[in-house]
Parts: C-alpha cells; structure tokens; sequence
C-alpha cells in the first residue's frame, strides 16, 4: 500500500480523506493557501505545504504548485477530492508523467466524459438511455413539427447556443411544436446572434437520480446503489438521500447495469457517478458522468458500509476489488444535508465571516441510527470569500427513511452555528415538508414550494403550546435564580407566582408552573397539562428533553423580555410575562414600527466616508448617496428609487450604528 | 370601628385613584403606564410599602386650594428587587402633570434621606411637566432640596434615574447627578428648555423627540446609560441592573448562583486576533465567552461605540467591564469614549465593583477636532479614574497597546493588579511602520529600507515579551484559558485593600 498521499484540495473532504488514509496507515500532505493557513485539513495531516494565495486559481489549481508539493513531500499518490482539479486531465498526465499515482480513473475516461456531446455519444454506443432527441439543424416550423412527432412529444425546443430560459419553449402538440420553432428562433437570433435550434424529449416531474459505481483496473465494475438528488437550488444540491424513495427494483438495477456499462465502455477504474435524469413514469435518461468522488457519497456508504475512499485508494494502488456486486445491498436509509453558509431569509445571499459558535450535534453509528458530519470548519474558524461555502455535510441514517428524516430533524435541532447566515432553518424547513416528507419530489422542489423565497417556518398551535411551556419553564428557573442573590432581606424575600402568560407567534397562552423535585409541570388554561423534564440548566443554550411527552431539542437564549427559541426552522421570539404585566400591555396601544420607506437607514455599523447628496437635491433610482467604510470596505449605499432628499442626518466622519437614519426623502 | 376602618380604605382608594379615571385613561393611550403600575413592576410582587399617600400641597394661590389630591403628584415608599431593598419616588403625571411641589419635593426627600441611612438604592421615575408654578419660587427650592440629596447620595448608594415622560428645565438636573439614567423610546424626553423656546430664541425649529428624545440622548449626547422599547421593559432591565449593583458603597457587590465553570476553555479564542493586524474583530465575542453565560449587561451601548462598557458576572459576582471596540474606529480612545469608560469606571470604584480592561488600542484619535475639543483633559479623565480606582482591577492585553494609551488603558503603572497579554499582543510606543519612519528618518526616500526597518521593529517590538521582561505584563496568557485565568484573578483580589492618601477630594480634569 502507498506510504503516504497528498490530498489536493481543501475543507470537509480533504479531512474526510485523511480519516480514511489515516485509518489505513497511510501518511497524508495536506496543501494549504494563505487563506487556510488554520484551516482543519491543515491540522489533521501529517504535513502540509503552502501553495500560495487564497485565489484558488493561483493555489488548489495550479497544477505545479501541487507537482512541488508532491516532490518535496515524496507523497505517492494524490486524491483530488472534488473540484479544483479532480476532474482535469492535465492533472492526471501530469501525475503520470511524474510517476505519482492519482487516485480517481484513468486520463481516457476523464477525457471521454468530460465532454457533454461526446459524453452522451458514448453513452448511447454502450447502450446507455439517454434523452431523446435530434441535434441536428432543423430546416422550418414543418421539418420542426415532424421530428417532434419523432421524439414523441412534450418536447422541448431549445436554441443552441441558448441559457437562462432564452429561446426555450415546451410544445405539447403539433401546433405549439410549429409556434414554438419561430419564437424560438427569433428570440435566438435576437439574443445570442445565432438562430440553430434542436429539439430533443422534455421531462416531466424530472427527477435527479444518479448511480454510484466502482470499477478497477482489473475489469471489474460494480454499482453502488443509487443516490437522490432533486432537492435543488439553482442547480446547487441541497438534499441528497439513499436510496431514492422513487425507484424499483427493477428500475434501479437498470440503471446501474447501464452505469457499468458506461463504466466498462471508457475503461473506469475508481468510484464515479452516472448522474440521471428520471421522469414520473420511471423513464431514464444519461445526463453526464462525473469522473470524480461527489459530495454526497456518504449516503451510499451509510446504506452500503462500504468507505468509497478507501476502495479508490485500494484501486488506484492497483488492488483488485474485493466486493461483488452480490455483496451490495440496501441497509436502511441515508439522508444528508448540506449546511451552506447562506442566509436563507436573504435571498440565499452568501454569508461570510467568523464562526462564533459551532457545534454540531455528536456523531453517533449505532444499529439503530447514526448521525455523521463530514465538516471541514471549527468553532473560531472562518468561512472564507474565496471558496464554496459549504460548512458540513449532515447524514443520518436509520433503517427507515422516516425515522433517518426524524434523525435529521433532531441533528439540526441539535446543531448550533453562529456568527454567520446560514441554511439550517431552511433545511429544517425541508425536512417537514409534506412533499419531501411523501418522497415525491421533482427538481423543481424549491422553486415550486418556495417561490418567494423563505421566511421562516410558521409552527402550528400544538407546538407553539410546546414550545410556550419550554419558554415558561426557562423563565421559572431564570427568575428562581434571581431571587437567591445575596443581600435579600431575611425572612422578607421575594415569592414568585407560578402564573406566566406565554406569547408565541399569533398564539397566547396562560400556564401556570409547578415545579416537584426536578419535574415541571405546565398546566394550561384549558386544562391541559404537560410535563417538562430536561437536566436543562441556566447557561445552557439547549434545551434537550421532553415536553408533554415530545422529546424536543430547542436552542435557546434569552432576549429581553422571555426567549428567542429556535426549533425546525422556526425562529421566535417568545415573550413571557406575568399576567400583571401582560394585563397592563393590554391596555397599552401597539407600538407601530416606524416607516422607514422614505429613510435612508445605516445598514452595518460603519463610518461614513462621504455623502454624495445635498439636501433637496432630485435623485435617480441607483444613485450613489454615500459611502460608508465598514469591515475596511466601502461600500456605496445607493437610491432605491427616484425621489428628492429632505433632510442629511449624517456626516462624513460620522460613525454610525445599524439602522440609524443617513438621509430622508420626500 | 369597622366605619373608622373604613375610613382608611376610602381614603386609600381616593389616594390610588391618582388623577381619576379619564386621565389614566389617557396615561395608558399615550403608551405609558400610571405611577403607581410602574412601581408595581418594577418591585417584587407585592412588596411596595408606601409612604406619604395623604401629603397634600400647602398652595392657597390661584385656587389651588381647592384641589388638594392625596399624594401630590408622587408616588414614594420602598419595597424589594429580587428580596434586595431599593426606594422609590415616581412622579404621577395625571396629578397636575406630576408637577413639583414644595411638599412633592418633601416626599422624594424623605426617601432619599432614609436610603442613605439605611444604604439602598434610590429609583426615581421622571413623568412631570416640570415645577408647580402656582408654588413659585417654593418648588424652585424643592427642585434644589433634592439636587442637594443627589449630590450627598452620590458614591453612597447607587441613584438610577428613569425617564417615561416629560423631564424638562431644572428638573432634568436631578437624573443628570445620579449614577444611570434609563429612556423610554418615544414616550420621554429631556432637555433643559424645549422646542417653543428653542425657536423663540435660537428660531431652530426642532421637535421635542429630535431635541431631547430616547435617540438623541443615547446616541448624541451620552445623558442616557440605555433606552427600552416601553415602559415594561424599561422596568425589568431596570431591576437586571440593580441585581449587579451592590446596595451602597458599604457593601460587597452581590452574588448569586452560576452555571458556568470558572475553569472553561474556550478554544475558539485562539483564532479571534485576525492574521491581519489592520482588520477588525468583535470584542463583544471575548466578553461573552469570558463572563458567566455569555451574560454581558451593556451600559451606553450606542455611544462610542469604540469603548464597551458594562457588567458581566464571574463565579457569580460583578465585575465592570471595559474593552476597546475594534470594529468602531479600531478602537481609539477620543474624547467620547474617554469620557464613556472615565465615568465607568468612577461608579465600580465607588461601589466596590472589580474592573476587568480589555485592551486593543492603537492610540488617541489625532486631529485637529479633538484638540480644539480638549481631547488632553477628557482623555486624562480616562488616565485619572483608573490611577485612582483601588478595586481590584484585571487587564488582558489582546493586541495593540500602543503609547499613552497603553499607559491609561489600566496599565501595570496604574496600580494594575494582574496584566495579562496574549501573545498577539503589541506592546509598544506606536505601530511598526511609524516608529521605522521617525527611528530611521534619513532612509524615508527609501521604501524598501523602510520597509525592511519597520519589519525589524515588528519583530523585536510588536509583541508582548519586551512589557514582559520589565514585568509590565505579569503574564502572557494563552487566549483559551482567559475566563480562568481571569476567573482566578478575581478570586484572589477579594481581599484586596487599598488606599488612596486622605483628602477633601480629588480634583479631576472636569
């Protein structure tokens, strides 16, 4: 076996590599850019080289920088991981050529598959389904409507140098089929100057489901089950589970017999993807193959027991394989998460920054469950600009997909991430959703569910019931707290009443807490009671227990006025109260938030660098105001919409906190 | 006899009445609670005691005399927070506006008077329109009655002043000589002559909330410690606070149960100095992760943002914080903050509260603003409260500690009890690049030299080991094992006892 291998890449899967080679005897080089001189890979290999700048272009994929570190390391192989150059023939000569093993598939089968036309030839040689279609020109709207009739409609007609949904249309019969064709072309004219069209088979309720295959260089190919992909978000996966709740048998075996043979076809020795599209009527369809180890492996081998990593190593060596197709099965079910450092209620916007807290819930493999997180970050880390913002990758598995989905819910409960945006509410969102729930997804999931965006999750009266008695129990113990300070008059010291008016969201509930060697009970006005036991303890930030019999794990932390509790991906801020008090704010009017739509507010606490408008001056929409300096960087605050400025309530050289007014308009 | 016991309670039901029914009526629409329902709050249940509910005015004038409602416009007596002894005045504004009379007066000085002999805090709660004026020059003597008790009280028990109305003219200087002045945002202002004279004399068109508003006097002026969105929670953060503060300067400050191990590592402070000595961090971070859980009580948080100040809890007692922002200004001392953390820092010595400094300061704020604005004497304020503060006082050093402000920020020099650096730590006179500049003034057409220079005086200065060789620093600390280390500090300095040589009083640079 090789003595030592360089892993060239970066972040959660470098370190998953290294807890293979690690686990195999091997030494492993870790390489590093300046911006990941800290970075967890760094720490968890028996070396590491600097390769330069943050940019990954001028570090993780510049292939001489990798060639030096393997030289002055002596490392005899190299894992890319995925991306950077996992899948760059250029690299994999260059190992060759250097005598250096590279642990993925053969420079030919990187070549024949990374390209899409050449792919999908190959593809169909070998007998793989692939979309039908015609990619050749198509004379007129007639010439267009006959070889509809070919491919067999829905169909989509499709400009060739078309994206974005440009010069895109679907046609169900003969006369959308003719429409369809000029529009198209027009618009194809008009947009990119080039007016080809094709037209191949639209998929309907597609789905994306890809095949796990593994092959040496001995002639062996097996196929590892298959993965569900469709949780998408702009094409980005954000759920993968094994296997798909959507296949038989039937189908499954298939597609992985097709996979192998695609495999055996480009001479494959390693693990790689065949990645499928699948319509409603279980119809499938080649899309690519990724020639690559994919992010989402850890659900196959949560369902196979097999450590992908370590057979490619195994391969790469020059091993023969050692599994059978016969020895893969389907043990339980697989569901993993990506975390993304993304605010999911801004848009999905990019979310850098210090992790001020991160603790992911404890990993677990047990008979009955496992939790599993493939993370690449620590508490006090950073998520950096220059590269993806993946945090983790969350499995669980069970042997049921219900409970591997209620394994996950309790994961991210459990999972605490702060300093940053992130997805998790999101996740946790998806998690409960009835679609994703019933497993009868399409691609277009997100889109479809979440058309605005996400907002938060809204939870339902009965946990809103819960989630008040977590709230009131915290409180209970919080103000118990309080009154054993010193200094208390003797004798004279404060009782507190045992009533508390809870408000959740739209939800208002009255509890009254008794609290009997340990155990609390909340007894609501409507005479339910519920039972709260937890070792919960003040400073704790989670609140794990169960609550009128419902185990719940709830971060909390207390605001002002009760506690913010975050729960499957809602996020309150619940208020409690003593009815005293809660009769008094009765009586008061509601604070109406003030309008700001015609302010200027301050969007981060920053300097201000300048003003680039003077009072009573008329303004077009997306013209500079100011400039603030925040974090070093200035950045320009413009008009969102035309209008004339009233009054300038900051100056340059003002500093300035979050939300205080700059200008207003009239 | 049971008629003469009912007398007392018609009597008392008269008194409780305030301003009749319409009034508080209009109290509650404009957002604010009665008198009476604030002490209520702010109290533990049922433990107000009430003094002086049958005071009445003395006026005859201007018909006065026939309306002479029980109380006079003021609520006064004691009761508890949290089982502790505090008093408390509040000022009943549908009581002819909560106007001050003589007899008004009385009643806030007849607490006042027991407080300090029974050393308890004082709470006042402010909603008047100002003095009596049918009293004349009577309430003016009022007014200056209770001045005096402020003035007496102040460093004896701890004065907090709340502001849920009107507080206007002479009346704003009693909140203005006590210890924290809390708003209420929207319903209170403060200013010493409102927007109608403004314009008659200045013709500065202003509304009261612009002129004397929650915002202007937490962000611009500094009069006030913190503003709350409404009266209740004005009134519970009031009663957070009294929990850190010791009863009177007689006393140790209070403790209580904690869930915090003093011993816990935080390992992600190892990373919170960024590799770029120019980029900003949070200290906020270092102070949540080093008080008891994570529990920072922030005072004039949205003034000079460049100097945090505020209370945390160790092992369960108070300790005073002061920190350098980075993230504001990179954390300069300037005259905003020199004032900010110079009267912080005066109230924990006065109350035997321990001061924790955190510092990362590049120096003072230079130009030509802050000398014209007399940046020397306020920032010798800064210097003078910490030289002469006896408390125990921590210093952890986590990056810049450059010249003067090094030395002010509770350095060694300043009777420092423990000085503590992490190794990131920059000791020293200025910034690498400067001090290249002046050291080496005949290579500065050279940039390459200089640079080379300033590297040389990174190297042999920007670091904590010179302060540590003369034992300015007494040790560098890793940056995980901060809340213990500072944990033990603490731990042995409570029996610490200094003292400052005897005078009248000090005469610091006002």
């Amino acid at each position: 076996m090789f003595k030592k291998i360089l892993i060239a890449n970066r972040g959660e899967i470098a370190c998953r590599v290294i807890k293979t080679a690690r686990k195999m005897g091997i030494k492993t080089v870790a390489v590093y850019s300046d911006a990941d001189r800290n970075a967890l890979h760094v720490k968890m290999a028996d070396e590491a080289v600097h390769i330069g700048p943050p940019q990954a272009n001028q570090s993780y994929i510049v292939i001489d920088k990798i060639m030096d570190a393997i030289r002055q390391t002596g490392a005899e192989a190299v894992h890319p991981g995925y991306g950077f150059l996992s899948e760059n023939p250029k690299f994999a000569q260059a190992l060759e050529a250097e005598g250096v093993a590279f642990i993925g598939p053969p420079v030919r089968a990187i070549e024949a598959m990374g390209d899409k036309i050449t792919s999908k030839k190959i593809a169909q040689e070998a007998g793989v389904s692939t979309v039908p279609g015609y990619m050749g020109l198509i004379a007129d709207a007639e010439d267009a409507v006959k070889i509809s009739n070919e491919v067999g409609y829905p169909v989509m007609i499709k400009a060739s140098a078309g994206g974005g949904g440009k010069g895109m249309r679907i046609a169900w019969n003969d006369d959308e089929a003719r429409e369809g064709f000029q529009s198209s072309k027009n618009e194809a004219a008009s947009s990119f100057g080039d007016d080809r069209i094709f037209i191949e088979k639209f998929v309907t309720q597609p789905r994306h489901i890809e095949i796990q295959v593994l092959a040496d260089s001995h002639g062996n190919t097996i196929y590892l089950n298959e993965r569900e992909c469709s949780i998408q978000r702009r094409n980005q996966k954000v759920v993968e589970e094994a296997p798909s709740p959507f296949l038989d048998e039937e189908t499954r075996a298939a597609m992985g017999k097709q996979s192998c043979e695609l495999a055996k076809a480009v001479g494959y020795a390693s693990a790689g993807t065949v990645e499928f599209i699948v319509d409603g009527e279980k119809n499938f369809y080649f899309l690519e193959m990724n020639t690559r180890l994919q992010v989402e492996h850890p659900v196959t081998e949560l369902i196979t027991g097999v450590d992908l990593v370590e057979q490619m190593i195994r391969v790469a060596y020059g091993e023969v394989l050692s599994l059978k197709q016969s020895d893969i099965g389907i043990n339980g079910w697989s569901i993993e998460n990506r975390l993304y450092a993304e605010d999911p209620y801004r848009g999905f916007l990019p979310s850098i920054g210090r992790l001020t807290r991160y603790r992911p819930p404890a990993e677990v493999a047990e008979k009955t469950h496992a939790v599993r997180n493939d993370t690449g970050v620590f508490e006090g880390g950073e998520i950096s600009m220059y590269y993806d913002p993946m945090i983790a990758k969350l499995c669980t598995w069970a042997p049921t997909r219900s409970d591997a989905i209620e394994e996950m819910r309790n994961a991210l409960d459990a999972f605490e991430i702060e300093g940053i945006g992130h997805n998790l509410p999101f996740l946790a969102a998806v998690m409960d959703h009835p679609i994703f729930i019933s497993g009868d997804m399409t691609t277009a999931f997100i889109e479809e569910q979440y058309p605005d965006g996400f907002s938060g999750v809204v939870p339902d009266e009965k946990t809103n019931a819960r989630l008040a008695a977590v709230a009131a129990h915290v409180k209970m113990r919080k103000e118990a707290r309080a009154a054993q300070i010193s200094g208390a008059m003797a004798n004279h010291k404060r009782r507190i009443a045992p009533d508390w008016v809870v408000y959740v969201g739209k939800d208002q509930f009255r509890v009254s807490i008794t609290e009997d060697n340990g155990c609390t009970t909340v007894a609501f006005e409507d005479g339910q009671t519920m039972e709260v036991v937890s070792d919960w303890t003040l400073g704790c930030r989670l609140f794990e227990g169960s609550v009128g019999g419902t185990p719940m794990i709830v971060k909390t932390d207390f605001i002002r006025d009760g506690a913010r509790l975050r729960y499957r991906g809602a996020d309150l801020n619940v208020v409690v109260r003593t009815p005293r008090q809660a009769e008094l704010v009765a009586k008061m009017p509601e604070k109406v938030p003030r309008d700001t739509s015609k302010m200027l507010l301050c969007p981060m606490p920053g300097l201000i660098v300048s003003i680039a408008v003077e009072e009573g001056q008329e303004i077009q929409e997306g013209q500079a105001l100011c400039t603030i300096e925040a974090m070093k960087m200035e950045n320009i605050l413009r008009a969102e919409r035309k209008g004339r400025v009233s009054a300038i309530k900051a100056a340059a050289g003002d500093s300035l906190q979050v939300d205080e007014i700059i200008m207003e308009f009239e | 006899m049971s008629d003469i016991l009912a007398e007392l309670e018609r009597r008392r039901e008269a008194a409780r009445a305030g301003g009749g029914e319409r009034r508080v009526q209009a109290q509650h629409a404009k957002g604010k609670l009665t008198a009476r329902e604030r002490v209520e709050l702010l109290l533990d249940e049922g433990s107000f005691e009430e003094f002086d509910m049958f005071v009445t005015h003395r006026t005859t004038d201007f018909g006065m005399a026939d309306s002479k409602p029980a109380g006079d416009g003021v609520i006064t007596g004691w009761g508890t927070v949290n089982g502790r002894m505090v008093y408390v005045f509040s000022q009943d504004f549908t009581v002819f506006g909560g106007s001050l009379s003589e007899t008004h007066a009385q009643k806030i000085c007849k607490i006042m008077d027991m407080a300090m002999q029974n050393g308890a805090p004082i709470i006042g709660i402010n909603d008047s329109g100002g003095a009596r004026i049918q009293e004349g020059v009577a309430s003016l003597a009022g007014y200056a009655e209770v001045f005096q008790r402020n003035v007496l009280a102040s460093g004896v028990v701890p004065q907090i002043s709340l502001i849920m109305g009107p507080c206007a003219g002479g009346a704003v200087y009693s909140p203005a000589m006590t210890d924290f002045i809390f708003m209420v945002q929207d319903s209170s202002y403060m200013f010493v002559t409102g927007p109608d004279v403004v314009k008659t004399v200045t013709n500065e068109v202003v509304t009261a909330e612009e002129l004397g508003g929650a915002s202007t006097h937490t962000r611009k002026s500094s009069v006030a410690d913190a503003a709350f969105k409404d009266d209740v929670e004005t009134l519970m953060e009031t009663r957070r606070l009294i929990d850190f503060l010791p009863a009177s300067n007689l006393e140790k400050p209070p403790v209580r149960p904690f869930f915090d191990d003093p011993d816990r590592i935080e390992e992600s402070l190892d990373t919170l100095i960024p590799q770029n000595p120019n980029q900003p961090y949070d200290m906020k971070e270092l102070i949540h992760k080093i008080a008891d859980e994570g529990d920072f009580y922030e005072i004039q948080e949205d003034f000079a943002g460049n100097i945090l100040t505020g209370f945390i809890r160790l092992e369960g007692s108070t300790v005073g914080v002061v920190a350098n922002q980075p993230m504001v200004l990179a954390g300069v001392l300037d005259i905003a903050s020199s004032r900010k953390a110079a009267r912080f820092v005066r109230f924990c010595d006065a109350f035997e509260i321990p001061i924790l400094t955190l510092v990362d300061v590049p120096g003072f704020l230079p130009g030509t603003a802050q000398e014209y604005d007399g940046v020397i004497k306020h920032g010798a304020k800064l210097l003078f409260a910490y030289a002469e503060a006896t408390v125990p006082k921590v210093t952890l050093i986590t990056r810049k500690a450059y010249g003067g402000a090094y030395v002010v920020m509770a350095s060694k020099h300043l009777r420092g009890d423990f000085n503590y650096a992490w190794p990131t730590a920059q000791v020293a006179v200025m910034g690498a690049k400067g001090a290249a500049e002046i050291l080496h003034r005949s290579e500065l057409d050279d940039a390459e030299k200089i640079a080379a220079r300033t590297e040389e005086y990174e190297t042999n200065f920007a670091n904590p080991f010179r302060a540590a060789e003369r034992g300015f620093v007494d040790e560098v600390i890793m940056p995980q094992s901060s809340r213990k280390r500072i944990c033990r500090a603490f731990a042995s300095l409570r029996g610490k006892k200094l003292n400052n040589p005897w005078k009248k009083h000090d005469n610091i640079p006002l």
